[in-house]
């Protein structure tokens, strides 16, 4: 690996007053599950990496009547060891629980999964149908994006050089709404994503109807696709297999994968298809608790 | 890039060394320390060799920065057996055959560790999802699953 410095800011001020003087040379080290394996193949290299984790605002979390505010550095296995959050945030479990095994969630965090910016990245479609905002500071002070705003290219987000990632902000979950998340790989765990979605819907209170939904897909564009669309025309649909069908199909012309070594186009849509319905299936499911 | 100086507990004993930054945890416990007894294989976080327990959480020594070490407490496999005896895990192994070539064992047995100690009694599908980022080259995945239920066994008993 390359040489490096390294910082351990104990404050979000002072983390920021270190970005705002180094810029694109420092980088952020939350887990490293990403980050020190691209240094070490060179994809990354940066003059100081600064840890996140000596940042109590980034260790932490908080779930209460508003819904989680989630420190950016916070673990995956933090997560799902907790059954309160595992409770309300079924679809976001699932989402921390896929990312690689043991000893990745330990350390691997859902911040740093999402200024990865993979197009595969497992907790990025379930934070877009959770309608999470993402909270980021930097010299100018702190504004609020939504998720899907955060990815803007393989490997690259919105945020500037000289800005972090606080907290990911996720809703309660509303009255009568459920999410799921789904990813298929050809194994049973420890595999990148050929194709994975995300659905949330809100039911009306007879559970007949879906009142809103959002269908967010993974690892069939150059970033995670929010794909409006096929959710917004579920509104004021019945809940039945032939809306299911509809909300697939358009999720799945949205769906724009290449031929790699993991899959082919015609296979990645395919799967959009699939998992959208069972997606959606299970999220009404849960809805209806 | 100047070198850190950093202050850890290993295996219970307080150790310092001098990091460079880019060195990893698996290097600074292989080079710095000779506790050569956490093995290298990919070195990208996939085949769990490397696994050691970092602050009370079961991790890849190769995705931890050394300089991240400074007042935290590391386990690895030398702490495992007491002067007197194995770990049972260890024995396990050893009866059940649960090694071939021997590089990926202390990894699983540290994996092991921390599953036992999460799930005292795990079903055989807790053992293989707790240790799948934990490789055999060898594919010798049954006798060491066996090997695992077999020191469940023996640690409920004692
Ligand atoms: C064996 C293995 C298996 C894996 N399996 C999966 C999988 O199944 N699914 C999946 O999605 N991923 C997987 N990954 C990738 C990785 O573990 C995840 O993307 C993880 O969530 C990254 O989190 P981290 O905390 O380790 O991030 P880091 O590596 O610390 O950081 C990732 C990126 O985000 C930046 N960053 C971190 N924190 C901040 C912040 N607060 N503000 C701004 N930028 C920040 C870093 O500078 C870096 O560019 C796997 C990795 C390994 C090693």
């Amino acid at each position: 690996m390359h040489s490096f410095d390294f910082a351990t800011p104990t404050s979000v001020s002072d983390a920021v007053a270190i970005l705002a003087k180094e810029g694109s040379n420092a980088r952020l080290l939350a887990g490293g599950t990403d980050l020190l394996i691209g240094m070490r193949v060179g994809r990354a290299t940066p003059g100081l990496v600064v840890d996140a984790k000596q940042i109590p605002e980034l260790k932490q979390y908080k779930l209460d009547g508003n819904g989680l505010q989630l420190g950016s550095a916070v673990t995956c296995r933090t997560l799902y060891e907790d059954s309160a959050v595992v409770d309300a945030y079924p679809a976001l479990i699932e989402s921390a629980e896929l990312i690689g095994g043991m000893q990745t969630q330990g350390r691997a965090s859902i911040g740093g999964n999402l200024c990865n910016a993979a197009p595969s990245g497992d907790s990025i479609p379930t934070l877009i149908v959770l309608g999470a905002e993402a909270v980021v500071i930097g010299p100018n002070g702190q504004r609020n994006l939504a998720v899907e705003d955060v990815c803007v290219a393989p490997g690259k987000t919105s945020l500037a050089d000289n800005e972090l990632l606080l907290t990911i902000n996720i809703p309660a979950p509303a009255a009568n709404s459920g999410a799921c998340f789904q990813r298929f790989i050809p194994r049973n765990e420890m595999d990148i994503a050929i194709a994975s979605v995300a659905s949330s819907v809100v039911l009306s209170g007879d559970g007949s109807t879906f009142e809103s939904a959002r269908i967010a897909l993974g690892a069939v564009g150059p970033t995670p696709i929010f794909a409006q669309g096929a959710g917004d025309l579920l509104a004021g649909k019945p809940v039945n297999e032939a809306s299911i069908q509809e909300a697939a199909d358009a999720a799945e012309a949205v769906a724009t994968p290449i031929n790699d070594m993991r899959g082919t186009i015609e296979q990645r849509k395919h799967l959009i298809n699939v998992l959208t319905k069972r997606t959606l299936r299970e999220a009404v499911a849960r809805a209806k608790g | 890039m100047s070198k850190v100086h950093v202050t850890t507990t290993v295996n219970g004993d307080e150790v310092e060394f001098l990091a460079e930054p880019r060195q990893s945890l698996l290097e600074v416990l292989r080079d710095e320390l000779k506790l050569t007894g956490t093995k290298e294989g990919c070195n990208d976080g996939n085949c769990g060799a490397c696994s050691v327990v970092f602050d009370g959480t079961l991790v890849a020594s190769c995705c931890v920065l050394g300089v991240e070490a400074d007042g935290k407490k590391v386990e690895t496999v030398e702490g495992m057996a007491t002067p007197d005896a194995l770990h049972p895990l260890q024995q396990a192994f050893l009866e059940e055959t649960g090694m071939q070539c021997g590089i990926c064992t202390p990894g699983f047995l540290i994996s092991s560790k921390e599953l036992l100690k999460s799930k005292p009694n795990p079903s055989e599908e807790e053992i293989r999802f707790w240790l799948a980022n934990n490789l055999c080259r060898c594919t010798g995945y049954d006798k060491i699953v066996k090997a695992v239920q077999k020191a469940a066994a023996v640690m409920e008993e004692a």
